[in-house]
């Protein structure tokens, strides 16, 4: 048996040499951005969530309406649009989406509500984010901490976030007010409160990407050349990990916009006059039935921020994880 | 139009009342929901409302209040007076004489030994008897034959008609209970959930927190009533829901307690199954003012202890306070029908009721003129006012209620355009009213510079509610933050007249002091009333005979309802 013989040594040559590239080499968030841009979803949420973030921003510069003002002569205005069925009903320019019982323009409250709760949501999200990811990188890169972080997390898995709000704002109120104002005092206290209650799913996703990936060949080649712990969990490690932060990112938003309306839903959080969408909500309870716009809007506003949070997540999931990229 | 309704009503009432009242239990079954669970059927045990009242259809006093607050004999033939001879002349005795031929609904002989009997059992020493307040200053109760009880005081009592009298001191067996005095009251649980009583039913099944059935009573006084035979006695739920099953889809006949604001009721009665009604007691929405100082910077032992308040003491600020609300609108917002302009601190019995001028007017530029005539201005430009170098800067609590907070939005704008300025805050109701001495958020502990809430007082004399003015009932560390004097209001004149009101037993004389008292705490920066708030109930259009009772128990005739055919 002889080998086949290649025809010329020149093209035995050719056929070892390294191929060019036929395209310029492409950034690992090009192809981030090309992975995501195929999520229907994610680019929708994506966009509600810009759009409702720059609403709340903006808007009150451009409808200035102040949304704490009583006009008691013009309460109970239904939304501009009813008039496109029912010609009867009480609507007008001045108030675009109606106004409440005490004749507050329902417009400017949902922008300043807005502003609140995803003021509220944003902190407690990355408060929760930077606590949540530094004790599961802490537990799971060094054994020692493993136990007792571990415990602790499990510790405040098991605290009640109503009872611990209750006996926070009794206990904090007063200092924090006496130094932040009442609304400051309030926004610190219940961004603090929420974020120290939901950090703990992510130390625990983030603890076990750890455990696994610590083990992996790439990270002991680094260890082998002398790579201090701390280089190696932010060269190697962290990068790795991302997804999961980034898509308990997008889960934390929503369940702390969510906690914040059920807080003010039950009348305990910001004072009552302070408009946010879960007291908008409470408010209008009563009144469903006649007024069904003021449940639906802020409903509406609470439900299309969190779900489009939970598709940017699920499509930042997809373009980071490099699995599943390209596919 | 009008008159013709009302004529055919008149007819309409006048043929089916014969045939509706002639047989007992005719009218089938009657339906009632309370929005809150009754949890048993012994009053004594119990203060709640619920409990009381759906007793009250099973357990009968010697006499009770009717819906003009006035005294009606019940289990006795006349209601004892000084002019009939049944009160003594010194004002220590009351003699009741019982109505012949009581019986009890297994048809035992109703005696002077169960009014006894009662006594004892709610004054046991080691039994907790919720209503003993009513058997206060009674020093024995005597029983010389089968039908005479005779109560006797310790001291002179203006007003004997504490015990044995209203929903809340009814007439126990003395057989059932035998074996529940003192401490073994709680564990009889047949009794406390099926007491044998006088009244016009009797339970045939009691679930605690849920739903009690009863039956017509075949041993009632009156041959002809009740007209029902039997009723489901729901409980649970919410004031809306309830509404909503009497008024709109007349699953029920009777709802009991609905605090809803107007424009919820006026959607509700749009149903056409039912219809609301008001009575008004002596409730009052008020804003408490704070006479002592509430800065946080003070100690445990000072804060809201310590006199003066920086300047809600000053007459020009709590008047102006007082001129800048709209007090009409407040009720047209939160309580419609079941609210009036509130003026006086005791609003009801009429007689009772101190009248003031203009306090229905808002006034917002005399109360800006009365500030600035005090000198009380806006010094530094900030659009808040200063008295003495202090801002006029108040905190205003309350509890979590959505009307309350409208007017907390209101009374806030109000106050606000005359300079002042004004930090709301709201307190779940569990913890503000809870009573929690280690809670800085009860209205007790009053740590805010006004608070407002609602009270009001049981029975038709104020004399202890006024006593709410006294210096000493202030609450303070030492009394564990109890007491009722919950704006520490203190006033020496004010005591002597209460004093001078214990001792006195005529009623027109007593009324003018009252209104007296009253005027006097509002007028001394001790509170200002907002709103005279009624009771709402619902009951079903074909539901006759329902007299709305704001002084005793709701169910207190239901043996006289009756169905009408529709």
């Amino acid at each position: 048996m002889t080998e086949p013989v290649p025809a010329t040594p020149i093209a035995a040559i050719e056929a070892l040499k390294d191929k060019e590239p036929t395209k310029p080499p492409r950034s690992q968030w090009r192809d981030v951005w090309d992975q995501f841009r195929k999520h229907k979803g994610a680019m929708f949420g994506g966009g509600f969530l810009l759009f409702i973030t720059l609403a709340v921003l903006i808007g009150p510069y451009i409808y200035t309406v102040d949304p704490q003002a009583l006009d008691i002569r013009n309460k109970d205005m239904r939304p501009i649009y009813t008039a496109l069925w029912d010609s009867d009903a009480k609507v007008g320019w001045n108030k675009p989406l109606g106004s409440d019982q005490l004749g507050r323009d329902n417009l400017a409250q949902m922008i300043a509500g807005g502003r609140a709760s995803m003021a509220v949501g944003w902190a407690a999200m990355i408060l929760s984010l930077v606590i949540g990811t530094l004790i599961g990188v802490l537990a799971g890169y060094f054994r020692k901490l493993d136990g007792p972080l571990m415990r602790l997390t499990d510790l405040f898995l098991s605290l009640p976030i109503l009872p611990l709000l209750l006996v926070a704002v009794t206990l904090f109120r007063q200092p924090l007010r006496a130094s932040f104002g009442p609304e400051g005092g309030m926004f610190i206290l219940i961004v603090t409160v929420i974020a120290i209650t939901s950090w703990m799913p992510t130390a625990r996703i983030v603890r076990g990407d750890i455990l696994a990936i610590k083990e992996r060949e790439f990270v002991l080649a680094a260890r082998s050349i002398g790579t201090t712990p701390f280089r190696i969990i932010g060269r190697h490690l962290l990068p790795n990990v991302l997804s999961p932060i980034m898509v308990s990112a997008a889960l934390g938003l929503a369940t702390a916009i969510i906690t914040e309306s059920a807080l003010s839903f039950l009348g305990v959080g910001f004072p009552s006059d302070f408009p946010t969408w879960g007291k908008m909500l409470a408010d209008a309870v009563q009144r469903m039935e006649q007024f069904p716009e003021r449940v639906l809007l802020p409903g509406i506003a609470i439900s299309l921020t969190v779900l489009s949070v939970n598709y940017l997540g699920d499509g930042l999931r997809d373009a980071l994880d490099p699995r599943i990229r390209g596919r | 139009m009008k008159l013709k309704t009302l004529m055919l009503g008149a007819a309409a009432a006048f043929a089916i009342a014969p045939a509706a009242f002639a047989e007992r239990g005719s009218d089938g079954e009657v339906k009632i929901i309370y929005w809150q669970a009754p949890s048993i059927l012994n009053p004594f045990l119990s203060g709640g409302t619920k409990d009381v009242e759906s007793a009250s259809m099973i357990i009968e006093p010697l006499a009770r209040y009717n819906e003009m607050g006035e005294l009606v004999p019940w289990l006795v033939d006349e209601v004892p007076t000084v002019a009939n001879g049944g009160v003594s002349e010194d004002l220590t005795q009351i003699t009741w004489k019982i109505t012949e031929g009581l019986t009890w609904s297994d048809g035992t002989p109703f005696t002077s030994a169960d009014v006894k009997f009662t006594y004892e059992y709610c004054t046991h020493p080691e039994g907790g008897c919720a209503q003993l307040t009513k058997f206060e200053g009674v020093s024995s109760v005597e029983t010389p034959d089968d039908l005479t009880v005779v109560v006797t005081f310790e001291g002179p009592t203006p007003n004997p008609y504490g015990p044995f009298v209203g929903g809340e001191s009814p007439i126990l067996q003395a057989a059932q209970f035998a074996d529940c005095l003192g401490a073994a009251a709680s564990t009889c649980t047949e009794q406390n959930f099926n007491p044998i009583g006088t009244g016009p039913f009797v339970v045939t099944e009691f679930k605690p927190n849920d739903v009690i059935t009863m039956a017509a009573n075949e041993n009632y006084r009156d041959p002809a009533k009740p007209a029902f035979a039997t009723v489901t006695f729901k409980g649970g739920g919410s004031a809306q829901a309830s509404g909503t099953a009497v008024m709109e889809t007349g699953e029920f006949d009777y709802a009991w307690n609905l605090q809803l604001a107007p424009d919820v009721i006026a959607k509700m009665e749009e149903g056409g199954k039912g219809k609301p009604i008001a009575g008004f007691g002596p409730l009052l929405e008020r804003i408490m003012l704070n006479n002592t100082n509430p800065d946080p910077n003070l100690g445990p032992d000072e804060r809201s202890v310590i006199r003066p308040h920086p300047f809600l003491g000053e007459p020009a600020v709590y008047k102006a306070m007082s001129m800048a609300i709209d007090r009409p609108l407040l009720v047209e917002i939160g309580y419609g029908q079941a609210g009036k302009v509130g003026c006086s601190w005791v609003p009801a019995p009429e007689a009772f009721a101190s009248t003031f001028e203009g306090c229905e007017v808002q006034d917002l530029e005399g109360a800006k003129a009365m500030l600035d005539e005090a000198g009380i201005v806006d010094s530094d430009g900030d659009g808040v006012r200063e008295h003495n170098g202090v801002p006029l800067s108040i905190v205003y609590q309350t509890s979590t209620n959505a009307v309350r907070q409208d007017f907390q939005a209101l009374i806030k704008d109000w106050w606000e355009q005359i300079g002042m300025e004004v930090e709301l805050r709201n307190i779940d109701a569990s913890v503000f009213f809870g009573g929690d001495a280690g809670s800085p958020d009860t209205f007790q502990k009053f740590y805010a510079d006004v608070e407002m809430y609602a009270n009001t007082f049981n029975g038709t004399d104020p004399q202890a509610y006024l006593g709410n003015g006294l210096c000493d009932k202030a609450p303070r560390p030492e009394t564990q933050w109890q007491g009722e004097n919950i704006s520490r209001f203190c006033m020496e004149e004010f005591d002597a007249l209460h004093a001078e009101l214990s001792q006195t037993a005529d009623m027109a004389e007593r009324q003018r002091i009252g209104r007296e008292l009253s005027a006097m705490i509002t007028d001394n920066g001790g509170m200002i009333p907002l709103v005279h708030r009624g009771r709402l109930s619902a009951h079903a259009n074909s539901l006759g005979g329902v007299v709305l009772n704001v002084w005793d128990s709701e169910l207190w005739n239901v043996a006289d309802w009756y169905r009408i055919d529709m």
